[in-house]
């Protein structure tokens, strides 16, 4: 664990995020090892690595919605349901009736809760939200209707509403075209100069690179997190494509026993 | 024939028709938006097993006390939430998947209802419960299908955006609320609550019918949420209606002929209805510029 678990050096920046020990898993059989660090206050965070790397779970621990199998995660406070969370390839019923304005509308949920009614303001962030992700026009359309890159946009335009200080998206701009993806990344660059923390699951190095300041390089256990130009740096992936292919196993690991 | 004599005069001159109209306007209240929410959920075979399953319970009420309606109605509410939680018992501890142990439970609760019946009862009670007394509604009948229809639709609006919302994006839910799973289980509970009201005026076979059958023909021709819900309703009121007036012109019995007619409707909306129906998808619409 060369680089992993940058050294807190007394800095103003609070931590939003911060694993201590982390081992997440499946009936006993960790898919994140041993994972130590944090992660700041308004930090831009993709997360890289193999297939079975172990970054979904990671999201999901810190959710909630896996407990840890030892260590734990601390989120500064933060409320598990004040974290924002895309899940990959959202499973959502395109079937079911309901329209881009409704679905959007969801976004509002911590504010009107189950029966809170949606004022003037709120229409009005919702509006502005359905704007901001290109989506004028298509209010009244069933979510049934739209193409993957419209439907992911409606799901981006929810996240706006969730008002999160913490957003995880996980694979956010798989089987996305270019302009898609690039209206995307507006809005997540937009989230990071409004202070909040974005974690992401990307694959695609070159987007990580040009657009993400700090990455971390997991392959179950973290390979290197830092800036993004040292992180996935060849020796790294080299080592964290070494480590995606060595799995399997079943001794109980002898740190975590 | 006038219009008086066809569509009014039943009414106007039989009490026991306008009980049957009051009964059945009740009934649709709950059970449309209850049967548009199974239909969304996929689940409108469950719906049709729930009511099988109620009337081992309904017969051993009437085993006990006779035609006796609080006997009845809670032998029937408590066979159906044990059908319920068996169930989900069954396919969370075995293999087997929830639809086939659904199936194996409402077929042994039809055999050992019927059976009940025959043992104590004689054929016209067997028909009793299978197949309803709309036309025979008393008091005490008529007020227990109503409460059930209010409290129906109070819980809806309580439990509404939760219950959309797991249908819609279970995760999304999951992660903003923990409402999911009580909806879930108040929304079974208020189908298991519909199809004992729906009983006592169509009998175990049919109650269904009023949910199921108007759900599925509204699908065809609206698209939204909202409207989808009040046109299940309305036709199931039309159903209704037209049933009892055709019961009663050609002598028909009454719980068959309702269903008839919504089943009618349904037929004319899987040919014609603009959303999905067989005619509007061979022969799409010159579609928009964009």
């Amino acid at each position: 664990m060369n680089s992993a678990g940058p050294i807190m050096t007394g800095n103003s920046l609070s931590p939003q995020l911060r694993f201590r020990d982390l081992t997440l898993g499946y009936e006993r059989h960790p898919a994140v090892h041993h994972l130590d660090g944090s992660v700041e206050e308004g930090a831009l965070l993709a997360i890289c690595g193999p297939n079975g790397a172990g970054k979904s779970t990671l999201m999901r621990g810190i959710i909630g919605q896996l407990r840890p199998l030892a260590g734990a995660i601390e989120r500064g406070g933060l409320d598990p349901r004040d974290i924002a969370y895309l899940p990959q390839g959202a499973q959502v019923d395109r079937s079911f009736p309901i329209s881009v304005y409704d679905m959007v509308a969801m976004g509002l949920w911590r504010r009107s809760g189950l029966f809170g009614g949606i004022g003037r303001t709120d229409r009005t962030a919702i509006a502005e939200a359905i704007a901001a992700v290109g989506l004028q026009g298509f209010e009244t359309r069933p979510i049934g209707t739209l193409s993957g890159g419209q439907m992911q946009r409606t799901l981006f335009a929810r996240l706006l509403l969730q008002n999160a200080r913490l957003i995880l998206l996980d694979e956010p701009f798989t089987a996305l075209d270019a302009k898609t993806v690039s209206d995307l990344l507006d809005l997540v660059r937009r989230w990071h100069g409004e202070k909040r923390t974005v974690l992401a699951v990307l694959h695609d190095f070159d987007l990580v690179r040009t657009h993400f300041p700090q990455t971390l390089l997991l392959a179950r256990s973290a390979i290197a997190w830092g800036p993004t130009a040292e992180a996935l740096a060849p020796e790294n992936l080299l080592k964290a494509r070494r480590m995606g292919e060595a799995w399997g196993g079943d001794e109980p690991c002898e740190v975590a026993a | 024939m006038n219009f008086t004599d066809l569509f009014i005069a039943p009414f106007a001159e039989f009490e026991f028709m306008r009980r049957a109209l009051v009964g059945i306007f009740a009934l649709a209240l709950g059970a449309g938006p209850v049967g548009a929410f199974l239909m969304l959920r996929r689940m409108s075979l469950t719906g049709d097993a729930m009511a099988h399953a109620i009337l081992p319970g309904a017969a051993i009420g009437f085993l006990v006390s006779g035609l006796d309606l609080f006997a009845m109605t809670f032998g029937g509410l408590a066979a159906g939430l044990f059908v319920a939680v068996g169930a989900g018992v069954v396919a969370r501890a075995t293999e087997l998947k929830e639809d086939a142990s659904l199936a194996a439970f409402y077929l042994i609760s039809l055999a050992l209802g019927v059976m009940i019946l025959s043992v104590k009862g004689s054929n016209v009670d067997l028909l009793h419960v299978l197949f309803g007394t709309v036309l025979g509604l008393d008091d005490p009948t008529l007020y227990l299908v109503a409460g059930i229809a209010t409290f129906t639709l109070v819980t809806l609006a309580v439990i509404w955006r939760p219950l959309v919302l797991e249908c819609v994006d279970p995760a999304f839910l999951s992660s903003v609320s923990r409402a999911g799973a009580p909806s879930h289980i108040a929304f079974l509970a208020l189908v298991v609550l519909n199809l004992v009201g729906g009983f006592h005026a169509l009998g175990t076979l049919l109650a269904v019918g009023l949910m199921m059958l108007p759900a599925a023909t509204a699908r065809f021709w609206v698209r939204d949420l909202t409207p989808l819900v009040c046109l299940a309703t309305a036709i199931a009121f039309v159903s209704g209606f037209a049933g009892l007036l055709i019961s009663y012109h050609v002598g028909a019995p009454s719980g068959p002929a309702i269903i008839l007619v919504a089943g009618g409707a349904y037929v004319v909306s899987v040919l014609f209805g603009p959303a999905g129906g067989v005619i509007a998808r061979r022969f799409p619409q010159r579609h928009f510029e964009a």
